[in-house]
């Protein structure tokens, strides 16, 4: 297939990346090692089998993020389809998404032989060598959605609904470092992976088997200038002292809440940082972005902005936007409703011009017949000034169904533990109605945060 | 402390947490007399089962729902019996 059959307007990932800045100052580094992007010129991480790749369906299968990064810019235009696959996805769940995705290609470690596919060895170093960079195909980008229980929904992007909020999101900042404490291969470890690239700048990419004190000091070593998490990544980043070695200009939160309290103590350790909370799913892609430091959105985001329409229908938010994913691949029914909207499942309510995120429409738990959001409740626990975190979960419960039991992580030792949880105990009764109180709170050394960067929540 | 005066203190802080006037309390009155209601149960048996290790509605033994203070006092000693013998 010439090149002109290619109907998308925005050119490859090569290209684009290429056209965005000078790239032998521009880099991707992992904790081994760094791999300057103008060596990509002259080399391949795939070797001299790159060409064998074209037109196929490619799963994208490492254990590090790094090999996974080289292979999505060198196969992006080259494939008919990449699917990014984070390491976390169960064995018996590949063999659907093998199947779902028609793989006829891995791009992996020895280990991936196992998957019974034709394998391409990867790594992240690069072969000397010429490679054909000419884009052939409009490349289908899936990305698997992080449900905790289940099989992985396969969600389809390409590199026009995944830039589409960069586009419209001005200034990226070229010679910007980019990082995340995000795996790349989820949406919004690949929204930042996308604005460093398309932006004309560097990266740091995290690893699984890095703690958490050690990547923020090499993201601080790299010069880290851009940096973005989930509310639960960055409560846990506040308790180590690696974050003073950083000093961020832009700050990003999603994927959760972002309740005032992280908000706050984000301000307070990066004072001249500009901190925003995105709002994104996997399925509706970047929605928008909150800059003025306060939880929630302006009631004037709903409606239509730019290429991105909003409204709330029975409490939920719904998007319509160039930049949702197009269906689901395989059996997963579609997930917009009759009106084109993607039903994002997270509830919102308007309190004096401004929507707040409550919860998922999921997590609700019934107390004798009255409902409230774990998230809710969290966002109060945390406004004491002593809490890191908080998990509230439902307890079953003889009389009422179920009560309201928090977990509680405490930035330091409290010298009276039963006056604390009395004080927490105290704002909670202030804020919220009686049945939403916790009826018991027990004070926990961590909270479990899953490997999308969000607080574990078990089935209520 | 026993279990009694644990479930006895369980009564008035609860009461008084929900603000509730709490009646003064004796085996044979109702718990319905108490001036707790059933969120304030609810709170009681939960902190129960952190304090004390049992929960005796979820054991596997049929039970009797308490009527009376006593009797609430009562399921908990049999229930701390059991789980110690």
């Amino acid at each position: 297939m010439p090149p002109s059959a290619v109907r998308r307007d925005v050119g490859t990932l090569w290209q684009s990346l290429s056209a965005a800045g000078s790239l032998t100052r521009r880099w991707l580094a992992d904790p081994d090692t760094r791999v300057e992007l103008g060596a990509l010129a002259r080399g391949s991480s795939l070797g001299t089998r790159l060409g064998r790749l074209r037109r196929r369906s490619v799963l994208i299968k490492t254990e590090e993020q790094l090999p996974a990064a080289l292979a999505l810019i060198e196969l992006d235009g080259i494939a008919r389809r990449i699917v990014l696959c984070t390491p976390d996805v169960a064995s018996e769940h590949l063999r659907a998404v093998l199947a779902n995705a028609s793989i006829d290609a891995v791009v992996g470690e020895e280990q991936a032989s196992a998957l019974g596919k034709e394998l391409f060895l990867t790594g992240d170093h690069l072969v000397a060598c010429d490679p054909d960079r000419a884009a052939s195909e409009d490349t289908e980008w899936v990305l698997l959605t992080s449900g905790t229980t289940g099989a992985p929904k396969l969600v389809r992007h390409d590199l026009a609904t995944l830039r589409g909020p960069m586009v419209a999101g001005g200034a990226l900042g070229e010679g910007a470092v980019w990082s995340t404490f995000y795996d790349m291969r989820r949406y919004g470890g690949l929204q930042i992976f996308l604005r460093a690239m398309l932006g004309g700048g560097s990266m740091v990419l995290s690893s699984a088997r890095e703690p958490v004190g050690d990547f923020l000091a090499r993201a601080g070593a790299h010069g880290v200038t851009h940096i973005s998490g989930t509310p639960s990544h960055w409560r846990r980043a506040l308790m180590s002292a690696a974050t003073r070695k950083m000093a961020p200009n832009y700050v990003r939160l999603s994927g959760e809440i972002a309740d005032q309290p992280i908000l706050d103590h984000l301000r307070a350790a990066f004072p001249d940082a500009d901190i925003a909370h995105a709002y994104a799913s996997t399925e509706a892609g970047v929605a928008f972005d909150v800059r003025d430091g306060l939880a929630g959105f302006p009631a004037s985001y709903l409606g239509r902005r730019g290429d991105v329409e909003m409204r709330v229908v029975d409490g939920s938010l719904r998007i319509k936007s160039g930049r949702n994913a197009t269906t689901y691949l395989g059996d997963d029914p579609p997930f917009f409703d009759e009106d084109g909207f993607v039903d994002t499942g997270d509830m919102v309510e308007l309190r004096a011009g401004r929507y707040y995120f409550v919860g998922r429409r999921g997590g609700i738990i019934n107390i004798g017949g009255q409902k409230v959001y774990p998230e809710e409740i969290e966002a109060v626990i945390n406004r004491h000034p002593a809490v890191r975190m908080s998990l509230v979960k439902a307890r079953k419960n003889p009389i009422t169904g179920a009560v309201v039991a928090a977990d509680v992580v405490v930035k330091s030792e409290p010298p009276d533990a039963a006056v604390l949880k009395s004080e927490i105990l105290g704002i909670c009764r202030e804020t919220l109605a009686r049945h939403k109180v916790p009826a018991v709170i027990r004070f926990v050394p961590a909270i479990a945060v899953g490997a999308a960067g969000k607080l574990a929540r078990s089935g209520a | 402390m026993s279990i009694r005066s644990d479930i006895a203190a369980l009564f008035a802080e609860v009461a008084q947490e929900q603000k509730k006037t709490l009646a003064p309390l004796s085996d044979d009155l109702g718990l319905l007399e108490t001036g707790l209601d059933s969120l304030c149960f609810a709170i009681i048996v939960a902190r129960l089962e952190d304090q004390l290790g049992v929960d005796p509605f979820s054991a596997d033994e049929e039970i009797d729902f308490p009527v009376t203070v006593g009797d609430f006092i009562k399921l908990y000693e049999h229930a701390s019996v059991g789980r110690a013998a």
